[in-house]
């Protein structure tokens, strides 16, 4: 005698604990087994493109500050590299490799809420994420002393940065530098070979090599595929092709991997962060530009590797001091297009991991 | 580095495969009619020395006469990247063919662009709007719109 | 000289409460209500201020510090904030399971504490069908976390309990188990006899019983990496989610009564209870328990939670057989050596239960994954 089961829609979020800002997903259930999901975004859209259109060229920096507000500086710097391609602005050698440094830095940073949030979302209680917390704090100290904020910097400049480091400032980052290897092995450590994280994560929301290509992924996701792509190395931009450093990859494109990848990511920002600043010139940091940027007639596109993805600013210009259009290609909301792929026939729990490794910010998803 | 492939260069090679399907072409990048658009995009992906397997982003441009299309192909085998446009003349309803069947990362960003411009897209699976919720009207990223 | 004869023997000989202490039926009755109800309280108030500390020193921060110093008064001070809060009652809900609920589930955590000698012959009725009784009183909590998911009309909390309700019967099996060992080898059911039985801890004895019971417990209180029923990222707050105010109080309750009687169970069945030498036979117990509760929770910080599939693969698949050969081996010691069981016994048993946990790891697959939709 067959007992009659049917399904149920059960409404994951927008409130909830876990899933990292307001999303909401529609799922339905069948006991435990997730049969369908639908996204529903839009709940943080507040129309970050249509007020840049408001605002002049320099005006906009800090509308972008809030796209993906756990890495402020990626968003800065893929703008500026925008507009300094539209208005054709040479910017001074200090000033690339300061970008380069601060980018870095804000990758570990960033890459250490998002392994220590899918850890949060598997269930180990708060420990992984506090610890990362406390290492994300020396980061953001850094970033205080050079711009005065936490969170959402403003520190690019069409031209240049903002403002010099300070004194301080490199003693400082040498001291994280060289401490910083042995937290990340320290995490591995504790988290590499566990058990349950294996069983949790290993074969669970699995994104094929092909789809992943398919559905424009980029970043850690795209990488944790297998496949070998990215921006620094593949279209490099300010000065990276002076720098030596890998790509991690994945081979399947579970959940352990993309936070393999990740994790050896880390690694490769800090060596990077090093040959940085032994090749650190002295100079002007900003190139004089008029304070009221007036582009000719024309349209960029620049794109950066940013710590979800890639992101890439479009801008338009009608030779006013205002874009004609700035369009945003936001990698998170790009990066999601295939969860319901991936989520399909796994467990709520399984459904809630998944959407963790993914690792996305309302901010730029809804823009 | 990621050659942008020259806009002149592939509109010869689609004349004539396509004729009277390119409107014009410059360096940067190529304007295609949007009834040849489909064909024009499954022959950018398909064609073995082109293999434009990556669709980097679409997005759309109010210029008060017409929508302008963008769409942004990169080939990560042989690393190059075209600029493909399209142009729609209608305000009112403006449609254009969906190329979900070729990139699925089209799927979240065609909506977006029904939702913010109004643009619809003929064979996407699921044109509903993204941010806006379902009564809304209008269409906010239009130049008109207040 | 055999463990157990000996161990008789020195408990004969050590101050002995008479069992009717301190003269009369309900004399006796109303003193250690009144203990127990005392302790109950007061060591749940420790246990979560213990929690929360030591959560935070092991999370590279401060726990709560402060209310009172040190952060003494915090539970105090949350006693008093849950108890001003409104009550708030789902309208479509079924109000008088809702009400209910957390009544069944917290009076038996608080009814085990009726056979947990303090000390020896210290107990509110000294049951010679002690564990027995223990066991089949707890099992009725799960029923009142079942009836709360029910009356929450709220799928999340319904998601909730119904995790809850099969994880805690599949673990009721290896946990009876591992405590039919201990029963084996003390020979006789009553938990006073059992703690006399003693002289040298069953953990020694028993170490894969204890290791098979302290699992199967964590899994019947949840706690990580059980705790999936609570699971926060999850389903919110499972069973509890639509409680408020005093409800919501008993609840928290119930969850850390139930871990003071698992730690208590504990220290009576594997630690030889309130037995030591110097200190005061209380003061033994309460060291004891404290030492099983910060290792219940030390391993709540350290590792994550696995999914339902994977609960109850884990106690069917690994536990469940593990525990039939443990007491199989049992039996056999306890027939080969009909006299009692002799000091060496200690090694063999260390060997066996290290031999039986890596054949099982290495043939145990947790299986579950992807189902065709």
């Amino acid at each position: 005698m067959a007992i009659k089961t049917e399904p149920f829609v059960l409404n994951l979020g927008p409130v909830h604990p876990s899933t990292h800002g307001v999303f909401r997903m529609r799922t339905t259930l069948d006991g435990e087994v997730v049969v369908d999901m639908e996204p529903v975004f839009g709940y943080l859209h507040r129309g970050i493109e249509k007020l840049a259109e408001e605002r002049t060229y320099t005006g906009v920096i800090p509308l972008t500050d809030r796209l993906d507000y756990l890495a402020s500086m990626s968003n800065n710097l893929a703008y500026v590299l925008a507009v300094e391609k539209l208005a054709g602005t040479t910017v001074p050698e200090r000033a690339e490799y300061l970008r380069v440094i601060m980018a870095e830095l804000q990758r570990i940073a960033s890459h250490l809420i998002a392994v220590g949030a899918f850890l949060n979302d598997c269930g180990a209680f708060m420990t992984p994420i506090l610890y990362m917390i406390r290492e994300r704090e020396k980061i953001l100290d850094l970033f205080d002393m050079v711009c005065g904020q936490r969170l959402t910097y403003n520190y690019m400049r069409v031209g240049g940065v903002s403002h010099d480091i300070p004194d301080e400032f490199l003693p400082a980052l040498d001291k994280f530098v060289r401490r910083m290897p042995g937290f990340i092995d320290e995490y591995d450590r504790l988290l590499e070979k566990n058990e349950i994280l294996l069983v949790r994560a290993k074969g669970v929301g699995i994104l094929p090599k092909e789809l992943a290509i398919n559905i424009s992924a980029g970043g850690p996701v795209l990488r944790g595929s297998g496949v070998k792509w990215d921006i620094r190395k593949a279209d490099p931009y300010s000065v990276y092709d002076r720098f030596e450093f890998d790509i991690p990859t994945g081979t399947v494109g579970d959940c352990y991997d993309r936070y393999r990848v990740r994790i050896e990511e880390m690694r490769q920002s800090v060596r990077i962060i090093k040959q940085a600043m032994e090749q650190l010139p002295l100079g002007a940091v900003k190139s004089e530009v008029p304070h009221l940027i007036r582009p000719p007639v024309g349209e960029a596109y620049a794109h950066i590797e940013a710590p979800k993805g890639e992101l890439g600013f479009y801008l338009v210009s009608d030779n006013s001091i205002a874009p004609y259009r700035c369009a945003i290609r936001a990698p998170s909301l790009i990066n999601l297009t295939a969860l319901r792929d991936m989520v399909r026939g796994w467990k709520v729990a399984d459904a809630i991991a998944t959407f963790g490794s993914i690792d996305i910010c309302m901010g730029e998803v809804d823009r | 580095m990621t050659v942008a492939l020259s806009g002149q260069e592939i509109a010869d090679k689609l004349d004539k495969q396509f004729p009277g399907g390119i409107v014009e072409s410059s360096q940067d990048s190529l304007v295609v009619n949007s009834e040849f658009l489909l064909m024009v995009a499954t022959f950018l992906k398909d064609t073995p020395d082109l293999d434009f397997n990556y669709l980097t982003a679409i997005t759309a441009v109010d210029y008060y006469d017409y929508f302008e299309v963008v769409y942004r192909l990169t080939s990560m085998e042989h690393n190059h990247s075209l600029v493909v446009k399209t142009r729609c003349y209608e305000r009112a309803n403006p449609t254009l063919p969906s190329v979900v069947s070729l990139w699925r990362g089209a799927d979240f960003q065609e909506r977006e662009i029904y939702d913010l411009m109004g643009i619809s897209f003929d064979g996407h699976p699921n044109l509903k709007r993204l941010f806006l919720w379902q009564g809304f009207k209008g269409h906010p990223l239009r130049r008109d719109y207040w | 000289m055999t463990i157990v004869e000996t161990s008789l023997g020195l408990g004969g000989r050590l101050a002995a409460l008479p069992p009717d202490w301190p003269g009369g039926y309900w004399w006796h009755w109303l003193v250690f209500v009144v203990i127990i109800l005392i302790f109950v309280v007061v060591m749940v108030m420790a246990f979560i201020y213990m929690e929360r500390r030591g959560l935070g020193r092991l999370q590279a921060r401060l726990g709560p510090n402060r209310a009172g110093p040190f952060g003494i008064l915090q539970p105090v001070a949350d006693a008093i904030k849950v108890l001003l809060k409104e009550d708030i009652i789902p309208a479509k809900g079924d109000k008088l399971v809702h009400w209910l609920a957390p009544v069944v589930a917290f009076v038996p955590a608080l009814m085990i504490f009726a056979v947990i000698p303090f000390q020896d012959g210290a107990l509110l009725v000294d049951l010679n069908i002690g564990i027995l009784y223990i066991v089949a009183i707890s099992s009725v909590a799960a029923l009142g976390v079942f009836m709360a998911g029910w009356a929450s009309n709220n799928k999340f909390s319904l998601l909730g309990a119904m995790r809850d309700v099969a994880q805690v019967v599949s673990y009721e099996i290896p946990l009876i188990l591992s405590i039919a060992g201990v029963v084996l080898v003390a020979g006789s059911l009553s938990m006073n006899k059992i703690v006399e039985a003693q002289s040298v801890p069953f953990i020694l004895l028993q170490p894969l019983g204890f290791l098979i019971f302290f699992m199967a417990a964590c899994a019947e209180v949840n706690r990580t990496p059980f705790d999936l029923l609570e699971a926060e990222s999850e389903i919110v707050a499972g069973f509890h989610t639509e409680y408020s105010g005093m409800k919501f109080a008993l609840f928290y309750l119930v969850e850390y009564t139930e871990v003071l009687a698992l730690s208590a169970i504990i220290t009576t069945l594997f630690l030889s209870g309130w037995r030591g030498p110097l200190l005061p036979p209380f003061l033994w117990f309460l060291i004891k328990v404290v030492a099983v509760f910060f290792l219940i929770f030390w391993v709540r910080s350290t590792i994550p939670r696995l999914r339902i599939d994977q609960v109850m693969a884990f106690a069917w698949k690994c536990l469940l057989p593990l525990a039939l050969i443990n007491l199989f081996i049992t039996g056999l010691e306890i027939v080969a050596l009909p006299d009692g069981l002799p000091w060496f016994l200690i090694f063999v048993n260390i060997a066996i239960m290290a031999v039986l946990i890596l054949l099982w790891s290495r043939f145990f697959r947790l299986g579950g994954g992807r189902v065709e939709v």
